[in-house]
């Protein structure tokens, strides 16, 4: 079981880490916008459809990664007071009823709606002779059924939770803060050393 | 044990009260679309607290209400009309040409927090302000203000000063409240002070242009920061024991070896470049003259500021209005470095910009841009500020003068020559200033807050004065993020091992560097717009269902006063900073309270400048006081989370005090932009 929340955990961070570059691209293309707008005075008519289009590819295709690393915003008033499997019945309830419908809703949704742009080969209407939209269109079902396929997982996690009484692991990526790579990076003090100089045992 | 149970029953009797009156008001036996839209919102909060993904949260209650809205308007249409909304909704967070900018920023955050140049840049503010009372507490709190600028991550920015800047502090002797107080307070500096992403969500939330945005919030973010290093210096000065000033050998800048021979000679560093240029000092011609020019850039930069000026009051009044735009532009770059000059020699420069532009087409822009450098340094631009004051009216008189299409070149009024000599005096003072000790500072100065600041200030400058679009400041910001990473680490790595190895070390590293980078953005960007997603759902069927339509009238009924609905929304305001996180409180709540300002003729920039005000003290309140939990991460076993909240405490009233300022005198903030467009 481990082993298959694991590779659903891989194809959506591995999704989600391969959009991920396309900061790098949407930060290339704007600046290189920039400059040949106001170097070389000549703009290009897409940039702007473009530019919308990896922003909105970026982030949805990145939905199901962000849920694998548990990176989605939580009110964290009481949850992390609760027992694990108090936190995992609450987390599988509200997964039935709240994540479940939405993101099929969305999935299903979003699956007309390409389907139909795609029917009528839809090009975007920003400037005169736009890019194709159906393609970004198409992200809407994608994001969403990997994203209901995470879903999934995160529910068998409630369960194997509630039978375990504690959370099975995740896999490792990189975090916001880091405590051991800040500490590298600033070449931090032995902080117990330098505290020991100013108080006496101050016990743990 | 019993501890988490109090705290747990304390959560639940609270949420016991939000459900109460929500269950015993709803008129159960027959139930409105109206009073459905209210038990949607009461269900929301708890729901919420339950610690369920927020997005989702949204989505689902989203999908559920509005199906029963469709419902009962037309039980055969609902479903394919809620599946509209739903993708209608989501495409418009995805095509939403505001909200692009937050991976670009974030980005750019994660690039410059990687850059590694915190630890240089707290390094020589601290050795910069080491005669300031307070001047550790002080240098904490300006590292955060500008790093948390750059980044706008909290929690990096807390936990790199947690382990930065507390040690020595503690050390020093600081008492620990005050210590963890400034690491916290001013961590959180970056999510007011612009370019942050904050400011965005709420520009795309409440459809206010975020150009105004940035521009308003720039003086009051500068206020508060100032507010924060006047409270610690007052502070140290009545209550020596709690800062004791640093002992002489902490204040000491090591001398290299070519300036310890010159420094036997003579006191003054510029004098005795020049002479060792001449040669005869022992030390080499072309480290003499290197350093000789660095010593100088000081009245460079001046003497720059000055001949632009010049050039700029006499040359004919230019009648096309765009033009007028491209000057300014010009006005920008130097005013960067005129602010490289002034912060470079704390002793120093000042006021020379503003009367520069008083013949532009858009005067007062600059008078924007001037006063930052005089904030920045209250002390230092002491000697300054009363003559240049005294400069400032004749400026305003040129700003109310329309520009008189003359052909040939005037000659320099009179305030020119006055600020010219201001500029001379000042070049003088601070070169018989300039010993060796400070002109290492300096140097020091040069490589770690320069670059930042100019950074900073060249992507606010950018978007505020129309040359860019935030979206576009962003990508360019991001860029160079990405260049000043690569640059400090290869400095790091020359020094290790010089030559083409450190070129690949460094080659290497900003792969991961830019790979990490992407990453935490897509992780970032994907909670903040999932987050929309959700709530544009949600507030689409609160709507549908007619909840803020009795809510208006609700509280229309009240009969408040504008000031009155004001002080009430931004104590819900504060209390719901209390549980909830910034960018929850802005995207889900913030749909409510906008439509009423209309009602209060409340400008919603206004209102934005205070929530963003407002917000800062959702930092530092427990129990979701995220940086007391960062800043608890890393500081020494004895530092209490008890201690850090109580060292918050302070600083928290300063934020409640800078709140009010702002409200009464609404002017700190839209001064700015309603100069600069309307």
């Amino acid at each position: 079981m481990q082993k298959f929340l694991l590779f659903i955990d891989k194809l959506s961070t591995f999704v989600g880490q391969a959009f991920s570059w396309l900061i790098v691209a949407l930060t290339l293309l704007i600046s290189w916008e920039v400059f040949s707008r106001y170097a070389l005075d000549e703009p290009h008519p897409w940039a702007f459809d473009v530019m919308i289009m990896l922003y909105g590819t970026l982030f949805m295709m990145a939905g199901a990664y962000t849920l694998s690393k548990n990176g989605h915003v939580r009110g964290d008033v009481l949850y992390g007071f609760f027992q694990p499997r108090t936190q995992a019945s609450l987390d599988l309830l509200l997964y039935i009823a709240f994540f479940m419908p939405g993101v099929i809703a969305l999935t299903y949704a979003g699956y007309f709606y390409a389907a139909e742009s795609w029917a009528i080969n839809e090009h975007s209407n920003i400037t005169a002779d736009g890019p194709p939209v159906y393609p970004f269109k198409t992200v809407i079902p994608l994001a969403g059924g990997i994203l209901l396929l995470q879903g999934i997982v995160e529910i068998v996690r409630c369960i194997v939770c509630l039978r375990q009484g504690y959370w099975p692991s995740r896999g490792e990526d990189v975090e916001e803060v880091d405590v051991e790579k800040l500490k590298e990076m600033v070449h931090a003090e032995d902080v117990e050393a330098a505290a020991a100089s100013h108080t006496t045992e101050a016990g743990r | 044990m019993s501890k988490m149970r109090k705290e747990l029953w304390f959560g639940f009797v609270i949420m016991g009260l939000l459900l109460l009156p929500v269950i015993i008001l709803t008129p159960w036996t027959n139930l409105t679309n109206g009073s459905l839209g209210l038990l949607m919102l009461g269900l929301i909060v708890v729901a919420i607290m339950l610690g369920f993904p927020t997005a989702f949260t949204l989505m689902g209650m989203g999908v559920l209400f509005s199906w029963f809205f469709y419902h009962s308007v037309d039980p055969d249409m609902a479903g394919g009309q809620v599946l509209n909304l739903m993708v209608q909704r989501a495409y418009g967070v995805m095509s939403n040409d505001v909200l692009i900018a937050v991976p670009l920023f974030v980005f750019m955050g994660y690039l410059v927090e990687r850059a590694a140049l915190i630890e240089k840049l707290f390094k020589s503010l601290h050795l910069a302000m080491s005669r300031v009372p307070g001047s550790l507490a002080v240098a904490t709190v300006v590292t955060c203000a500008i790093f948390a600028t750059a980044t706008g991550i909290v929690g990096a920015v807390v936990t790199l000063m947690g382990l930065l800047a507390l040690p020595p502090m503690l050390r020093a002797g600081y008492h620990t409240q005050i210590a963890a107080g400034s690491v916290t307070a001013g961590g959180c500096l970056g999510i007011l002070i612009p370019p942050s992403v904050l400011l965005i969500v709420y520009g795309a939330t409440a459809g206010v242009s975020v150009v105004q945005l940035y521009a308003g919030a720039f003086f009051p973010g500068l206020m508060l920061a100032l507010l924060y290093v006047g409270y610690i210096v007052v502070l140290a000065m009545i209550k020596p024991n709690l800062m004791p000033p640093l002992p002489e050998s902490e204040r000491h800048v090591a001398l290299p070896a070519f300036a310890q021979a010159l420094a036997a000679r003579g006191r003054n560093a510029t004098l005795g470049l020049a002479r060792a240029v001449g040669g005869g000092a022992g030390v080499p011609m072309r480290t003499a003259l290197g350093q000789l020019l660095v010593s100088l850039l000081p009245a460079l930069a001046i003497a720059c500021v000055l001949a632009w000026t010049y050039s700029a009051v006499t040359a004919p009044v230019v009648r096309d209005s765009t033009a007028g735009l491209i000057e300014s532009g010009g006005s920008f770059a130097a005013d960067i470095k005129e602010e490289t000059g002034l912060v470079g020699a704390p002793e120093s420069t000042g006021l020379q910009e503003p009367p520069a532009e008083a013949t532009q087409g858009k005067p007062a822009e600059s008078a924007g841009l001037q006063e930052p450098p005089a904030g920045d340094k209250p002390a230092a631009a002491e000697a300054v500020v009363e003559p240049a004051k005294t400069e400032m009216p004749p400026a305003a008189e040129m700003v109310a003068e329309p520009p008189v299409p003359t052909a040939e070149a005037r000659a320099a009024p009179a305030w020119f020559w006055a600020m010219f000599g201001i500029g001379v005096a000042l070049i003088a003072l601070l070169y018989t200033l300039w010993t060796w000790q400070r002109f290492e500072i300096f140097k020091m100065l040069l490589g770690s807050f320069f670059p930042l600041a100019i950074m900073i200030l060249a992507v606010l400058g950018s978007i505020v004065f129309g040359f860019a679009t935030p979206t576009e400041a962003a990508a360019v910001g991001a860029s160079g993020g990405f260049v000043l990473a690569a640059a400090y680490r290869y400095i790091a790595h020359q020094r290790g091992n010089p030559g083409f190895a450190a070129v690949t070390t460094t080659v290497k590293e900003l792969g991961v560097i830019v790979m990490e980078s992407s990453f935490l953005t897509a992780k970032t960007s994907a909670m903040v717009c999932w987050l929309f997603v959700g709530s544009a759902i949600f507030s689409a069927a609160f709507a549908l269902l007619g909840g803020q339509e009795i809510i208006e009238t609700w509280v229309l009924s009240l009969g408040l006063t504008p000031i009155q609905f004001m002080i009430l929304a931004q104590c819900i305001i504060f209390i719901l900073g209390w549980p909830l996180e910034w960018t929850e409180i802005i995207i889900i709540f913030m749909p409510i309270f906008i439509p009423l300002l209309p009602k209060f003729g409340i400008d919603p920039l206004f209102f934005g400048l205070l929530v963003a005000m407002n917000l800062q003290t959702a930092f530092l309140s427990p129990p979701v006081a995220m940086s007391a939990y960062y800043l608890k991460g890393v500081a020494p076993k004895h530092v209490t989370l008890n201690q850090i909240f109580l060292g918050m405490m302070p600083f928290m009233v300063i934020q409640v005090i800078a709140l009010v300022l702002l409200y009464m005198f609404p002017g700190i903030g839209l001064w700015l932009p309603q100069t600069l467009y309307q």
